[in-house]
This record gives structure tokens, C-alpha cells and sequence, in this order.
């Protein structure tokens, strides 16, 4: 096994000081400065003379059919250029990222409340909502499907409805959501002995409420209508290309008149993969010809999105006395809402992944997705993992309990390592220091008791709510570990698109990296000029605006993109960097076998030779494009979950210490601790940066993030009521961060982004219960949890 | 929508009684948030932050009447000593940027039963001063919250000021939220001794239509500290005094399942607030006397 090449202990004291700029380096980012200095062009902020504004009218109702729409009153409301439905979508009036079922503006039946229903745009905004309110849309209102294992027919565990019963909640027709009914995915992992027993049996449900990406900056985007009859959007989104294509799709045009270009983006957390106000600005730029800005606020923004899966698990573990996993067992069920969006992928990772990195012999899980009339459901950091973290993670700590070991010691000596199969049957073959994360968390030292000395009112659970003094509280200490797959799996094409350019600018040697990749905030960009500099030699590198006039990048999702655009703009740089030194062989007259490129020259080292790009490229410029994938993966099994699934794994752990009010229920998180192995961290800052934000975004949905739903509605579509992690809730942390080299990936590197998401929430969950002796099996932990009120 | 932007109190006193439905805006802490989220639409705002008497406190009669224009922020830095239980309450309040623009008026004008600034004004006694044209009233806190998100004022009067007197004896404010900063309140708690009138105050938030009192629990209290000389004596106060207490004050709440908490956790909450915030206004009561 490699060792690791740098163990950081903290942030950001540790990291590497101003260096060229290059892979390794604490680079700085473009965007930086304009966004701490509030300058950054966000989408929101797109303007352009004489543009209108576009309103979405929306659904109240999680669930009715529609008898009719009357738009007339709106359009004949002063200033309102346009008002479409449905009937005005040309091309496919169903969209999707995997099936395409979810309507750009509703058809017959809408299926969650807020489903877009009609479109206005105006000259100003509140022009266009008045109007938007004035038509009449009549509903029958229908009774909503509002749980998972109810619109599957599940009454008890994985046990579907005896046909013969009298009543089930699916007698009604309306009850089936779609015309395939109500499932979206059923995953089975089967492995080993199908009927194990063990010693040592330990049985848990658990439930996950439904989190929302809450990014900072909401939908929006400008449509231009373009003189060849096509459309131009500027928009914040995840993936430009699949954008596009759906667009094209709608709006039935060929890609070449529906081009994008990256809008500023405020945060994404995978809440744009799937489209929002896309299709709608590009049909009111069409229909009025002019350009057409949609922005949503806030709670529109609740609406607009997709949300993580809300999940309920039943798990079985069963274990020898001395602590070794004979088998798992698992139900799991997501509830996807009212269209699929990326739910089938999510069942994929719920369920590969659902038992934890575990070497566990015999395994039965089964994974389904849902149809309900939920707010719809799709892409989140962490993706399907995060909800089956915190079930294994909470069985193992009750097996541990059971069996009295320490819950270290227990994952410990079931850890997968490099070697280990999955239950997929996936031999890993990289490294997995599952048991090392956490040694090394657990010698770590822990912050020093509460109550020593003078209380700080911000260190108490309340903070200077002043709700204690000290009485009440119990500190707690929690550990978890998660592994997540890196990137597209299941044999899907995964791949990116670079186009590099090398040319000489006002003197000095200039790179040009243009991808379709999605800066979304985690700083891709500074990466792409990263990995330009330390493969070309050149100080200044042009990240060109993110667009689709070059290909596909993928998407700013599954921790893929340092990955794969990385590695694709590595290859690229490659080509262009061969072309070099060919130029330069053929300046010197042979061939050298050490030329490289560095300080803006070609050198050797073993030579006396330095060939200035200046010199060499003159006015030529060259430009290589390429596509570069990964390893591919390929299909499971339909019937055993079988098969090379998944390219890479992330692996990352946390230790959480809290205060809790047990009194009042109301929790201090004092401490995280996190170990992940990044295999290479190509910008240290950035990785920490990462660390600190998946642990935040774990932490939130432990004790505050939910979306509330009663009978289909959303309660609490506001910041003021949806609850983030403010500065005094989200502790200090001591981060290791560890470079183990994957040989398969680009500079050895890991994905990063997700694993710190997954493993921290149930670290903080075990804290809790560590500190009140109580099981609580549901997250966000509330305070009438842990008061029983 | 219109604006008018008085710079005298006359002006602004006309302008409310020429259009009783203006909405007045000081800090806009909470007309803004309506505005943005169109769940206000009011015809016209009337601007009071042109009016700078407003932004002044002075002491006047032995009480501290606090202008309609003062922020919290200033509560807390400039009346942290006269002023305690509300300067403790204004520091709940919101972020930093929000205590610079909100007002204890503005609270009392929403008149949200979750606002964070009523329990303190509850158990301290405090006076409302609002004007019309037609003159000036004082109206007891006690009369002043009528229903949810109403109070007392009559469509051409503005509040003035809010009149405090400072304590004889400690206040405590305890406030509970989901998360430990930013947060709405879903049950608070604020208590006051007054032993110069051998009397306790009391005030709940967040669990009832409106901030109201616990009189009973105050009845007891009193009663106790009087019947047992523990004004006097500064003893320490029984256990089964502070979990009757507590009981009581949470015996004076009538909260509501909502999306921020449950009505259990409520009355469960105050109970323990209660019980805490008394136990240690009773160590502050007793720790004066050690220093006097």
C-alpha cells in the first residue's frame, strides 16, 4: 500500500503556502476576490435592455386533475406580453433526466403541489405575477399519496400487499401516480447464504426527513431569442448538456439553436441537475421575441427544486460474539415524489451501498423508490448514501452496544480494506483505510469538558438564547464512517470534454482551458487552471466561459468533476504539451528524452536547453479537444445487484462531540473531527473547504434540515422556518486529510466533495444518543425527541 | 404603493390620520420580509426614520422611555444595565444586521406572539406610548396585546416610545429556538423580581394567541417569598417553590402544535425556563445582598 504523502492536522495553518499555482498548491481563485467583494455576476443578477420578466404560476394542490385554464384576465392585463401552457410546448411536453415523466407545464394532472401550470411574462415582475394570478385554472382535487411504502403497497416490511386483502390505500384508481405505476426502482442485492443466522442479532427502523439543498442563490436564467430563429439561455445550472438536451427536445429544436452559457451560480448540492426555469424562459423569449429573465424568490425556490429523498430503512445485522458481521440485512425505501428525476440512480446507491464499508459476508438488501405526491425528489450531496449512513451506522453502534464493544472496535475489524469485495461483488482495487480514519480520529484529543470556568453563553446548547447554565447538559461523543462512489456508475457513458489552447499573448505564454463544466462554487475552475499550469509550464491560464459550444463535461455532481473534466483537461494539456515538444525537438534537431515544460520554456534537465514558448510558438496557436472517460463500469445484476458498479469510492469519517440540553432537548455541537483519504488533494484549501462544508451540510440535517409535509404541502417554505447551521452551530474542526494514490484516477486523486456529507450527520446522531441514552431513530433529531414530548 | 416620508411627529401623526391603513416602516424587519414574500401590499409606507426625536431614550420620571426609533443593538450596548431582561431579549434577536435596524416598537406593532421583546416588556410592566392627532395615551403592556398579530392601537396612532422603569431586583430571559442563533422563537420565558413592591413579573412568548403573563405563577411566587420573609432573609428558595413554579407559569400557556414545535414541548420548555430563570435571579437576589 502507498503511504500517505501529507497528513495535514488542521486548517488552514497546515497548508501550503502561495506556490506557482500548480496541481498541489493552495492556487487562488478567479472568482474569489469578486465574490467576497459582493461583485460576482450571479444569475440572478442577469440584465439586458429591454428584457421582460417571466412568472411560473404554480399548483396549490399536491394532486388534482385539471377540467381547465382560463388565461384570458392575465392576458389582457397591461403589460403582459405573453401567457402560455402546456398547449404552447411545441416539441416532448414531458422532460427527465433518466425517464422522461414530469411535464413542463402541466398536462391533465398535477402531482405535487407547486408543479408549474402556466407561464406569464410582463414588463416588470409584479405586472406579471398580478397577472399570473388571474388565471383561472379548476381543479379537481384529488386525495395525495403521501408516503412511500403506502404507494408501493408495502403494509409491513418488504412485504407487499396480499392481493386478496379487502381494502388497500391503492383501491382507488387515482392512487396509481403513473401509468407504470407507482415504482420507480426496486434494487436487490442478494449475496451468500440466504437464510444466515448469527449469534448476536440486532433489528432498527430508522427514518430520514427530507433535506433541501438550501444553495443561497435561487433559479434563474435569461433567454434571448437569436436571429436563426433559436434561443440563447444563460442560466445557473449543474450540467449545460443535459439542460440542452431536454430543451432541444421541448422546445424541438436542433442543439445548434439552443446554445447555453453558465450564469453565475450560487450553490447547487445537486438541486439543479434537473431543469426549473429553463424550458419556461426559452418559450416566452420564442413567443415574444424578446429577452426573457426568470428569477425565483425564495420560497418559489422551495418549489423549484428537487429535494433529498426523505428515506425509511428497517435493517438487520447479525454478528458472531466476537463482533465479526455474518450477515446485513436491509429494506430501504426512498420516497421520490411526484416524478422520477434521478431516483432510480438513487436506489442505485442506497442500494450497492446501503450496508456501510463493510466486509459483510451475507447480504439481502432491497431498495425501491417511490412515486408519492411529494414535493419531487432527485440529486443531493452524498446521493441515496446519505440516508443509509445514518441506519448502518446507527445498527452498528446498537450491535456494539449488544455485543459491549466499542463502536471503534467494531467497524474496525469489519472494515473493508484494499482487496475487500463489496456486496456487489466489486473487489476494490485501491486503497481503503476504512479502520485508519478512524484510529486516527479516535487519537485524537478530545476539546475539554463543558462548564470550565466562566460560561460562555455561546457555548451552550441555546447559545445567548440563555436557556442554560450548564444544568441539564450531557456531553456525548459519536463516531460514523462512509464510503461513497465517485462519479457515474452502472455503466453509464461517463466522460468529459476539454479543449486546451497554447498561444502567446502580448508576450507571455497563455493557456486557454474550455470545458462545459459547471462552476457551481467548489472551484472548479481554479482546478482547471491547476492542472494547465503544472502540465504546460505556463503561469497564465484563461478559464474560457462555460458554454456548449464545446462537448459534454458531465455533471457538477458525484464528486466526478476534478475527476473527470480534471482528467480530461490533464489529457488535453497531454496532447498540446506533445505538440510542443515536437516543435522544440525539431528547433534543436533530434530528440531529447527528458524536454518538459516549465516557467513558460521548454527545458531538460539533463541538458542545457531552454526553448521560450515565446519563441517557439511565435503566432501559431495550438489547440487540442479530446473526450476522456474513466474505467468503465458496467450493469448489475436486475436479480442479485452483481457487477463492477462503481469506478471509485470515497472514504471519510467523523468523530462529533455535542452538549446536549437534556432537559430541553436543544443540542451544541462542540466539536467535528473528520478524516478522509482524498487520494491527491490537487488544491489543499479547497479540499478542506469541501470537509468543512459536507460536514456542515451532515450536521444540518442531524438536528435541523427538514422539509415539513402534511398531507402533500410543504409547511415551511422560508429560510425563517427551514433552518441552516449558522455560525454558532457549526462547531471548529480538526481535519486529517490523507493522500493515498489511486493508480486508476488522474494524479491518484479521489473525488471529494460528498464523503464529508455522509459520514458527519450520523456521527452527530451517535453523539446525541451517547449523551442521552436514548435510541432516537429518526432524523433531524428534534427537541420533543429527546424530551419524549 | 405609496411612500411618505414625514421628518416631524407632526407630519407623521397627519399623515397616519389622513390614511389609517398606511403600514409605518422604522427598521422594516418585518414589513420587508411581508413585502418580499408578497404577504403585505399595503397602499402606502410611511417612512419613520426621518424622525429623529424617535431615535433617543432618556430617563423621565424614574423610567426609561425608549423611542420608538431605538434598535436593539443599542438596547443591548446602551441599556444592558437599566434595562436587563429586555436588553437579554434583544440579544435573541436575529443576526447583528437585524438588531441594527429593528425596534422594540416595531415588535410591539406586529405584535407577533412569537416577538421577542414582549415577555421582557410583560414581566417588567412596562407602558406603551402612542399618539394621534387626537393626543397621547399610555397603555399598560398588560392591555396592549389584543389577539394574534393585534394590539391596542387605533388606526391613526403610532407608538412614540415604551416606557420601562428600571428594576429593584434581577430579570432573567430565556428564549428556546432549533438552533442556537437566528432563530424564531418557539417559546420563551421573562421574568422579573421586584422587591421594592414585594412583587414577581412574569411574561410568556410563543405559546399562547398572545404574549401574556402567568399570573398565578406570579401570585404564588410572591406569596412565598412574602409569607416566608425570603425577600428578606435571602435565603435559598425551596426546591418544591421553583418546580411549583415552573409548573405554574407553564399552566399559563395555551400553545399550538405548528411547524416550529409542539404544543408538549411548549409547555414543557416553560416549565424548565421558568424554573432555570428563577433559580438564578433568586442567586442574583441573594448575591446583591452579599455585595451591599
Amino acid at each position: 500500500m502507498s503511504t500517505p504523502t501529507r497528513t495535514p492536522t488542521g486548517a488552514p495553518e497546515h497548508l501550503t503556502g502561495p506556490g506557482s499555482g500548480g496541481v498541489g498548491d493552495d492556487a487562488q481563485r478567479p472568482d474569489g476576490v469578486l465574490k467576497v467583494r459582493g461583485e460576482f455576476a450571479y444569475g440572478s443578477d442577469l440584465w439586458m435592455a429591454d428584457m421582460l420578466w417571466g412568472v411560473t404560476l404554480r399548483s396549490p394542490h399536491p394532486y388534482a386533475r385539471i377540467r381547465s385554464v382560463d388565461t384570458s384576465a392575465a392576458l389582457a392585463t397591461p403589460g403582459v406580453s405573453a401567457v402560455l401552457t402546456s398547449d404552447d410546448v411545441p416539441g416532448e411536453k414531458v422532460y427527465g433526466l433518466e425517464l422522461a415523466d414530469q411535464p413542463v407545464l402541466a398536462l391533465d394532472v398535477v402531482r405535487y403541489q407547486g408543479e408549474p401550470v402556466a407561464l406569464v411574462a410582463a414588463d416588470h415582475p409584479e405586472t406579471a405575477r398580478l397577472a399570473a394570478g388571474r388565471i383561472h385554472v379548476d381543479y379537481d382535487v384529488l386525495e395525495p399519496v403521501t408516503d412511500a411504502r403506502t404507494a408501493l403497497g408495502h403494509p409491513t416490511w418488504n412485504q407487499v400487499h396480499d392481493s386478496t386483502a379487502e381494502v388497500t390505500e391503492l383501491s382507488r384508481e387515482s392512487a396509481h401516480l403513473h401509468p407504470e405505476g407507482n415504482l420507480v426502482r426496486h434494487l436487490k442485492v442478494r449475496t451468500g447464504d440466504p437464510a444466515p443466522t448469527a449469534d448476536v442479532v440486532v433489528v432498527g427502523e430508522y427514518e430520514v426527513g427530507m433535506q433541501d439543498q438550501a444553495f443561497l442563490g435561487p433559479e434563474a436564467g435569461l433567454a434571448v431569442p437569436a436571429e436563426d430563429g433559436g434561443v440563447e439561455l444563460h442560466v445557473a445550472t449543474q450540467w449545460l448538456h443535459v439542460d440542452q438536451k431536454q430543451i432541444c427536445a421541448a422546445l424541438a429544436l436542433p442543439p445548434e439553436q439552443v446554445r447555453l452559457t453558465l450564469a453565475g451560480v450560487g450553490g447547487a448540492f445537486g438541486g439543479r441537475e434537473d431543469l426549473s426555469m429553463h424550458v419556461h424562459a426559452c418559450l416566452l423569449a420564442l413567443r415574444t421575441g424578446r429577452p426573457v429573465k426568470m428569477s425565483y424568490n425564495r420560497e418559489e425556490s422551495f418549489f423549484g427544486h428537487v429535494h433529498r429523498h426523505p428515506a425509511t430503512m428497517r435493517y438487520e445485522h447479525g454478528a458472531t460474539r466476537d463482533g465479526e458481521l455474518v450477515y446485513v440485512k436491509a429494506a430501504i425505501y426512498f420516497d421520490g415524489g411526484a416524478y422520477a428525476s434521478s431516483t432510480p440512480a438513487v436506489v442505485g446507491n442506497g442500494g450497492t451501498m446501503g450496508i456501510g464499508p463493510y466486509v459483510v459476508p451475507n447480504v439481502h438488501v432491497d431498495c425501491y423508490g417511490a412515486y408519492t405526491n411529494n414535493p419531487p425528489c432527485g440529486a443531493m450531496r452524498g446521493f441515496g448514501s446519505v440516508q443509509t449512513a445514518f441506519a448502518y451506522e446507527s445498527q452498528m453502534d446498537a450491535l456494539a452496544a449488544e455485543l459491549g464493544m466499542d463502536p471503534v472496535e467494531l467497524r474496525c475489524r469489519n472494515a473493508m480494506e484494499e482487496g475487500s469485495a463489496t456486496p456487489t461483488g466489486q473487489v476494490i482495487d485501491s486503497p481503503a483505510p476504512v479502520a485508519e480514519l478512524l484510529r486516527r480520529l479516535e487519537a485524537m484529543p478530545l476539546p475539554a469538558a463543558s462548564g470550565d470556568g466562566e460560561v460562555d453563553l455561546r457555548d451552550m446548547p441555546g447559545g445567548v438564547s440563555n436557556t442554560t447554565h450548564g444544568e441539564g447538559v450531557r456531553r456525548g461523543v459519536g463516531y460514523a464512517v462512509a464510503y461513497k462512489n465517485v462519479a457515474f456508475s452502472e455503466g453509464y457513458d461517463d466522460h468529459s470534454t476539454a479543449r486546451v489552447r497554447l498561444e502567446v499573448v502580448g508576450g507571455e505564454p497563455t493557456a486557454t482551458v474550455h470545458t462545459a463544466a459547471a462552476e457551481v462554487g467548489q472551484g472548479l475552475v481554479t482546478v482547471e487552471q491547476q492542472i494547465a499550469r503544472t502540465e504546460l509550464g505556463v503561469e497564465r491560464v484563461v478559464v474560457h466561459p462555460k458554454d456548449t459550444s464545446v462537448g459534454s463535461a458531465g455533471s457538477t455532481s458525484a464528486s466526478r468533476q476534478t475527476y473527470v473534466t480534471g482528467g480530461a483537461v490533464k489529457a488535453a494539456c497531454e496532447k498540446v504539451r506533445a505538440q510542443v515538444v515536437a516543435r522544440a525537438e525539431r528547433l534543436v534537431g533530434r530528440t531529447v528524452p527528458d524536454l518538459r515544460l516549465a516557467g513558460g520554456a521548454v527545458v531538460s534537465d539533463s541538458e542545457d536547453i531552454t526553448v521560450p514558448l515565446a519563441d517557439l510558438l511565435g503566432d501559431d496557436v495550438l489547440e487540442e479537444t479530446l473526450e476522456w472517460r474513466h474505467r468503465p463500469t458496467e450493469a448489475i445484476d436486475p436479480e442479485t445487484g452483481q457487477g463492477f458498479a462503481h469506478v471509485q469510492y470515497a472514504f471519510s469519517a467523523h468523530r462529533a462531540v455535542v452538549d446536549v440540553d437534556t432537559e430541553l432537548g436543544l443540542v451544541k455541537v462542540v466539536e467535528m473531527a473528520c478524516t478522509q483519504d482524498v487520494g491527491k488533494a490537487i488544491n489543499p484549501q479547497a479540499v478542506v473547504g469541501q470537509i468543512q462544508g459536507g460536514t456542515a451540510q451532515g450536521l444540518g440535517l442531524a438536528v435541523m434540515e427538514e422539509i415539513l409535509i402534511k398531507d402533500g404541502k410543504v409547511r415551511n417554505p422560508s429560510f425563517t422556518d427551514y433552518l441552516i447551521p449558522t455560525i454558532l452551530d457549526m462547531p471548529p474542526m480538526r481535519i486529517e486529510v490523507l493522500e493515498y494514490a489511486d493508480p486508476h484516477a488522474p494524479y491518484g486523486l479521489r473525488g471529494v466533495g460528498e464523503a464529508p456529507n455522509i459520514s458527519s450527520g450520523p456521527a452527530v446522531l451517535a453523539a446525541i444518543r451517547a449523551a442521552t441514552g436514548l435510541p432516537l431513530t429518526r432524523v433531524p433529531v428534534r427537541p420533543e425527541h429527546i424530551t419524549g414530548t | 404603493m405609496d411612500f411618505l416620508q414625514p421628518v416631524t411627529w407632526a407630519e407623521a401623526l397627519e399623515a397616519k390620520a389622513a390614511h389609517p391603513d398606511a403600514v409605518p416602516i422604522a427598521g422594516g424587519t418585518d414589513v420587508m420580509v411581508g413585502l418580499n414574500f408578497g404577504h403585505l401590499r399595503p397602499a402606502l409606507l410611511l417612512d419613520l426614520t426621518r424622525i429623529a426625536d424617535l431615535r433617543d431614550w432618556q430617563v423621565a420620571d424614574s423610567a426609561v422611555r425608549l423611542g420608538a426609533g431605538v434598535s436593539y443593538a443599542r438596547v443591548i450596548s446602551e441599556l444592558g444595565d437599566r434595562l436587563p431582561g429586555l436588553a437579554m431579549a434583544s440579544r435573541t434577536i436575529g443576526s447583528p444586521q437585524i438588531r441594527n435596524r429593528g425596534t422594540v416598537a416595531g415588535n410591539l406593532a406586529t405584535a407577533s406572539p412569537a416577538g421577542d421583546a414582549h415577555p421582557a416588556l410583560l414581566a417588567a410592566g412596562a407602558e406603551v406610548e402612542v399618539a394621534s392627532v387626537r393626543g397621547t395615551r399610555r397603555i399598560p403592556i398588560d392591555d396592549f396585546y389584543t389577539g394574534v398579530k393585534r394590539n391596542a392601537m387605533d388606526g391613526d396612532e403610532l407608538i412614540t416610545a415604551v416606557s420601562v422603569v428600571p428594576p429593584s431586583g434581577p430579570q432573567q430571559y430565556s428564549k428556546i429556538g432549533t438552533r442556537n442563533a437566528m432563530v424564531i422563537s418557539v417559546a420563551a420565558f421573562g421574568l422579573a423580581l421586584h422587591p421594592d413592591r414585594r412583587a414577581v413579573g412574569t411574561g410568556i412568548g410563543s405559546a399562547a394567541p398572545t404574549p401574556r403573563r402567568a399570573p398565578a405563577a406570579e401570585e404564588f411566587l410572591a406569596g412565598e417569598l412574602d409569607s416566608s420573609g425570603l425577600w428578606e432573609s435571602r435565603a435559598e428558595l425551596p426546591e418544591a417553590t421553583i418546580a411549583r413554579f415552573g409548573e405554574l407559569v407553564a399552566a399559563a400557556a395555551a400553545p399550538i402544535d405548528d411547524v416550529r414545535g409542539s404544543a408538549r414541548y411548549r409547555v414543557h420548555a416553560l416549565s424548565v425556563m421558568a424554573r432555570r430563570a428563577l433559580t438564578w435571579a433568586w442567586a442574583d437576589h441573594r448575591s446583591a445582598t452579599q455585595e451591599a
